[in-house]
């Protein structure tokens, strides 16, 4: 390890520096008894970190001996999870406090999940990603069971967890036979060796294993289960973290392993991404019918979108990656949005998660609605709203790899999936107003919302023209694939 | 100038933001400032585009006021009309300050209702501006999200179930057309619209799923095109959603519905089937032809039974709309100029229709013909108004729906004479529904009590009628007005069409003589 490593991987050691340092501050600072301050401090950092990511890219770059990868990817990637994490955990102080969850170690953990997803998305090694895995997912463990004294949330850590243990067990099993099958763990290893002797059946079988494994840990169908269970239970800033970053961190893994290790290897995994994505945007649609439960309803569509998205990769080709990159940026705007107005609303003292609970809310909070309901129409895919234009890239992408029905499939899911955020909104205006439905959102929320549905109304404006994310997103999967 | 086509489809955009964020309250002031507002604004827009019909050069058959720029990496803005959509653009800006007059009643939610209509004005305009494939869809589907509010917060009894019907229905035919699109664009390399009408698609026969697929590619993508027009149009049998739609949306909303939403349908068959899959359009044109018949002839015997106006006027759109798509697909000069113009017609008169079922509704809250009758002695003036426009239904000479029907039938009898005779049984069953239905809302005793209370028109509405009136009748003594704007582009869209077919039938010669 050389002072060059530190500095290729300089926002990991500020994360995991500030994280622990925060730490002692929270554990010795008794002035500091409510948390506020450690969270406005760590939120300030992942945002100081994601805009710098933003701004100061600096080409290709290796550190560790090939353990740790930067290039436009990671960065477009890493900025997408630091922002990602900076709002939700801004927007979680609110109902902490509300609900006197406000503690310290809140942040610190939200902290090193997130250096946790930095580590993956710059994975150049199979160890490194199982580390930043592992790392991600020990942090979030703990914060779905953060309402101790709640059945239902320690229910869900403890879901969590378990399965959470069986997909690492997958991944590693993958990881291990693709080593014996290779002798190697360095992605430039793995593709090498596939390149010279091609894919064997050993290989084939660690590649389904780890495919599965990272499936998982996107909920993407058939191994979402726990989806829906673990989105309900969490208190509902963890809901909006659980569905924000780490689903792009995860998106951007799987990328990086199967381009970067197996991108010799396109035909043998394209099946299992077709299968898989298919399966999660049907079961995303047809499953978040039934729901009245909110955060269930967010469960099943975060699974549908993750299908979505995993069709950009099944392209296997560089529009493919761009198609998912751009996806996977707009899903966490949108959730970040919903997420603002959902953190704040309440029934009788309690969160409201009924989806009835909404009834009428274009009459008593018309601002509120109209932003909620570009959201919901967003994450339907509608245009002109933004959210269109993440289907629509991965759309393209699916033709120009030949693969005509998948995205014939794509937008069939994509019409059934209308129907229940359509319910939403309709329930938002069509509906009388229900009474006692508790709307006090602070100003950063207001913005929050605002600022995301704003963005997904009108984004795609010729003079705005997406704050340039297709060309980043570009320039982003051609240094993946080149 | 550069930008007028822009302004034009952006400004009642910029109009509704102010009405959603910056207006508060729902007192009586601001409800009336919200609907001065919308007048303004529709009417600037008018006015605007006024500017655009007085620069354009009709003899010119290209894209005229074309905007371009770059937009999301891989795509453009670009926005032009030629002498097809210069029309349709008229017919928009020209609806929409009647349609907010037509609204003035309306006390619930105004700012929202307003705002909607605002909005949907800018999608409509756009996707007859748009000269890219994906803004044409943007706009397309985007126009779902207006309409769907309307019907689901100002409709009637079922609105909920309406407009769930109305926004999925379309959704499903319009996705289908989005892959064609983006096979399009794998295809020629370009979404840009001009681009493409010069674009040859390939039609050798494939094989898809042990299927022969005569006409191949140009077959496929020109079936996913129709999947998603015939259900806008809409054709028989995807018209099932427009009588549930129709009735239960308020007034405005039909009006829209009916006299432009309809429209689109038409328009992307003349814009993207004809001249983009010219091979196909020929294949397919006896199914669209049997269709259209079926339509002209079925819903027009459906009409007769109605017992709801709205429904009834509906039912008589899609038969109406038959004659266009049978128009459309002749594919010569007087088929295609006989459905753009019965468009244009049957945008004033359905317009004005539904306008009429309004009038009353407003007074007595109820769409059933049985309870009404007699109107004549307590409302001559809306008789008067009322008759001219069941005339324009029927399609009587002197009025614009003559002139459509007329060109139509010429049109399609070249091609095909029994199609045209059955579609000639429409004319005289349309005369059946329409007469029937006003002389029993109209003439007759006065039974209904609480009709002796019922009031003439007043001020407004005739404000309302009299500019569609005009319309009327002027395009029906002289049709010429908007046959010259858009005769050059008709012409060469269908010498496109046939030089596109004499080439196709060539090499097909060479084919077999090579054999």
């Amino acid at each position: 390890m050389t002072v060059a490593d530190l500095t290729i991987a300089f926002p990991e050691f500020v994360l995991a520096l500030s994280a622990m340092a925060l730490l002692m501050f929270g554990v010795f600072a008794k002035r500091n008894a409510d948390g506020s301050l450690i969270l406005y401090l760590s939120a300030g950092i992942l945002a100081v970190l994601g805009v710098s990511e933003i701004v100061s890219f600096s080409g290709w770059r290796m550190a560790f001996n090939g353990l740790f990868v930067v290039d436009a990817f990671a960065s477009f990637a890493k900025s997408v999870v630091l922002l990602g994490s900076a709002s939700t955990l801004l927007l979680a102080r609110e109902y902490l406090m509300r609900h006197k969850l406000m503690s310290y170690e809140f942040p610190v953990l939200i902290l090193l999940a997130t250096l946790g997803m930095l580590i993956m998305v710059s994975a150049g090694d199979l160890m490194t990603l199982y580390m930043g895995v592992e790392l991600q997912s020990l942090a979030l463990y703990v914060v779905a069971s953060f309402r101790r004294d709640s059945k239902r949330s320690t229910e869900a850590g403890l879901k969590y967890f378990v399965l959470g243990a069986i997909s690492s067990g997958l991944l590693l099993y993958g990881a291990s036979l693709i080593y014996g099958y290779t002798g190697t763990t360095r992605f430039s290893g793995i593709s090498a060796v596939i390149y010279a002797d091609g894919v064997s059946m050993g290989l084939t079988f660690g590649l389904v294993f780890l495919c599965a494994g990272l499936a998982f840990k996107i909920s993407a169908a058939p191994f979402h289960m726990w989806t829906p269970d673990v989105y309900d239970g969490a208190p509902m800033p963890v809901t909006a973290f659980l569905a924000t970053a780490p689903k792009a961190a995860a998106g951007a893994l799987f990328a990086r392993v199967l381009f970067d290790g197996f991108g010799e290897a396109v035909e043998t995994w394209r099946q299992i991404l077709v299968f898989v994505s298919i399966a999660s945007m049907f079961l995303g649609a047809i499953a978040a019918i039934g729901q009245t439960n909110i955060k269930r309803l967010v469960a099943y569509s975060s699974i549908g979108h993750m299908g979505f998205a995993l069709v950009g990769l099944a392209a296997g080709s560089e529009p493919g990656a761009q198609a998912l990159l751009i996806y996977l940026a707009i899903y966490v705007t949108m959730n970040v949005g919903v997420f603002a107005f959902l953190n704040c609303v309440e029934r009788g003292g309690r969160p409201a998660t009924k989806i009835s609970d909404l009834s009428g809310l274009a009459s008593t909070h018309p601002n509120i609605a109209v932003c909620m309901a570009a959201l919901f129409l967003s994450l339907a895919g509608v245009p002109p709203l933004v959210g269109f234009f993440g289907k629509y890239f991965v759309f393209v992408a699916a033709v120009e790899a030949g693969l005509i029905w998948l995205a014939i499939a794509g937008a069939i899911a994509s019409v059934i999936g209308a129907f229940y955020y359509l319910r939403v909104v309709k329930v938002m205006y069509f509906d009388a107003a229900t009474d006692a439905l508790d709307v006090r959102l602070p100003l950063s929320h207001r913005l929050a919302l605002g600022g995301a549905a704003a963005i997904m109304s009108f984004a795609w404006l010729p003079f705005i023209n997406g704050f340039g994310l297709v060309e980043a997103a570009e320039a982003a999967a051609a240094a993946l694939l080149g | 100038m550069a930008h007028i086509l822009s302004f034009v489809t952006f400004w009642p955009l910029v109009g509704a933001i102010p009405m959603i964020f910056l207006m508060r309250g729902d007192g009586p002031d601001e409800r009336i400032n919200a609907k001065r507002l919308a007048l303004f604004i529709t009417t600037t827009t008018f006015l605007a585009s006024i500017v655009v019909i007085n620069g354009f050069d009709p003899a010119d058959t290209g894209f005229q006021f074309v905007e371009e720029r770059e937009w999301l990496g891989v795509l453009a803005y670009r926005m032009g009309v030629d002498g097809v959509s210069v029309l349709f653009v008229m017919l928009t800006t020209f609806l929409m300050p009647l349609v907010i007059l037509a609204s003035w009643k309306v006390e619930h939610r105004v700012r929202e209702y307003m705002a909607s209509f605002l909005i949907l004005e800018t999608l409509m305009i756009g996707v007859f501006c748009s000269l890219d494939l994906i803004l044409f869809y943007l706009f397309f589907e985007g126009g779902l999200i207006p309409m769907f509010l309307i019907i689901g917060i100002w409709g009637g009894k079922e609105r909920v179930k309406a407009a769930f019907f109305f926004f999925l229905y379309t959704l499903l035919g319009s996705v289908l057309m989005l892959i064609a699109m983006i096979a399009m664009y794998w295809d020629a390399g370009t979404t840009s619209i001009p681009d493409l009408l010069n674009h040859q698609f390939r039609y050798e026969t494939i094989e898809l799923l042990g299927w022969q697929v005569i006409g191949g590619a140009q077959t496929l993508m020109w079936l996913a095109f129709f999947a998603s027009f015939a259900v806008k149009m809409p054709m028989w049998p995807v018209h099932t959603w427009l009588p549930k739609a129709h009735v239960e949306a308020p007034t405005a909303g039909s009006v829209v519905l009916a006299a432009i939403l309809l429209k689109m349908g038409g328009y992307g068959f003349l814009r993207f089937s004809l001249p983009m899959f010219p091979v196909a359009s020929e294949i397919l044109s006896g199914f669209v032809f049997t269709l259209s018949v079926v339509a002209i002839i079925y819903t027009s015997l459906v009409a007769l039974m109605q017992e709801d106006m709205k429904k009834l006027i509906a039912y008589s759109s899609v038969a109406h709309m038959g004659f266009v798509t049978m128009g459309i697909f002749a594919a010569n000069q007087q088929g295609v100029d006989g459905a753009i113009f019965q468009m244009i017609s049957h945008g004033f008169i359905s317009g004005a229709l539904f306008l009429c079922v309004g009038v009353i509704y407003d007074r007595m809250h109820t769409r059933q013909i049985a309870d009404y009758g007699g109107l004549v002695n307590r409302m001559p003036i809306y008789a008067l108004v009322f008759m001219l426009f069941t005339m324009g239904n029927v399609g009587l000479p002197g009025t614009s729906g003559f002139v459509g029907e007329f060109l139509t039938l010429a049109g399609v009898f070249q091609v095909n004479t029994w199609v045209a005779f059955f579609a000639a049984t429409g004319v005289i069953l349309s005369a059946a529904y329409a007469l029937w239905l006003y002389r029993r809302v109209v003439f007759g005793e006065l039974v209904n009590e609480s009709l002796r209370a019922i009031a003439d028109m007043d001020r407004r509405e005739k404000a309302v009628f009299a500019p569609l009136i005009a319309g009327t009748l002027i395009l029906g003594v002289y049709p010429n007005l908007i046959l010259d704007l858009m005769g050059p582009s008709v012409t060469a869209l269908v010498q496109g069409y046939e030089t596109a077919l004499a080439e196709a039938a060539r090499v097909a010669d060479v084919v077999v003589a090579q054999k």
